[in-house]
């Protein structure tokens, strides 16, 4: 392989190394996103479990005189 | 636009980015005969530009989506545009990586201060590099949108000067293929391969965008709803 062939050949494969490293970058990115998902349905569902909360009782009116 | 239609036009950008580089790579290296002066090295001309190109084009749809923030007051465009730097600055550094790869088998140096269209380009990336420091360092809202919009803005000022540099410049080193006489200086095997290269990383460019602008999307969606839910 001529110096020129070698120089050529490194040109190209830094792109798709580079693309490549941002494929990696987005992957892990994409996990990150499932479990924030995975996350927040678990708070959803605690929430729709969750009893209840009790009315507050309405305030009495005193009645004058 | 829907998402569904965003991915699958994503989906369809990556397939031709994919078929057209591959295409165009094959080309360069089997079709194209070598350049008379510059040799089988002038092969990186078929990856350096069109990158080159693709980095400018990112640039001008960030100025447009900062643009149409300013004129509709629309914070979607926010988003857009900041993804479109964001790929640019990605083609931006393959450019200067490519180009210097390019710069020591034709020259003899990795790097030359005394290029303008280098150090242009150079200035123009460091631009929109700290396009991030700007949007990180203001609390997130429509001041941070349009700041980083009038940023954007003011950068793609610089891409006719880094695009016309190196045909003002005098004492060039650095070769010119598109001028008046581009039929000369390039063969019709070259033009259609470069075409077919540039195709391929615009296509590739807009399905990293789409892509990246999804993402960003869904990760501001669901800052709203923990916000909601907590």
């Amino acid at each position: 392989m001529t110096s020129a062939e070698r120089y050529v050949t490194a040109a190209y494969l830094v792109v798709l190394a580079v693309v490549l490293a941002y494929l990696v970058i987005y992957a892990f990115k994409l996990s990150r996103l499932e479990r924030e998902v995975g996350e927040l349905a678990e708070l959803a569902r605690r929430k729709r479990d969750a009893p209840p909360e009790p009315e507050p009782e309405p305030k009495r009116e005193e009645v004058a005189g | 636009m829907s998402t569904s239609l965003r991915n699958s036009r994503a989906v369809a950008l990556a397939a031709a980015a994919a078929g057209l580089l591959l295409l165009g790579i094959s080309l360069a290296f089997y079709w194209v005969p070598d350049a008379p002066i510059e040799g089988f090295r002038q092969r990186i001309f078929y990856i350096h530009v069109p990158i080159a190109l693709t980095a400018y084009a990112c640039f001008f749809w960030a100025a447009w989506k900062a643009l149409r923030l300013l004129w509709t007051r629309d914070e979607r465009y926010d988003l857009e545009s900041y993804t479109a730097v964001h790929m640019g600055v990605i083609f931006g550094i393959l450019t200067l990586v490519t180009g210097s790869i390019w710069a020591r088998t034709s020259w003899g140096v990795w790097w030359t201060w005394s290029e303008r269209q280098l150090v242009l380009f150079l200035v123009l990336f460091l631009f929109y590099s700290a396009y991030f420091m700007l949007r990180f360092s203001v609390e997130p809202g429509p001041r941070r949108a349009r700041m980083s919009a009038v940023y954007a803005l003011f950068g793609v000022v610089l891409i006719p000067v880094s695009f016309l540099a190196i045909r003002l410049a005098e004492g060039l080193i650095h070769p010119v293929v598109f001028d008046r006489d581009v039929g000369e200086n390039l063969a019709g095997s070259q033009l259609l391969t470069f075409v077919i290269c540039l195709a391929g990383t615009l296509a590739l460019a807009g399905s990293l965008y789409l892509n990246e602008l999804t993402g960003k999307r869904l990760d501001a969606r669901l800052s709203e709803l923990r916000e909601a839910l907590s």
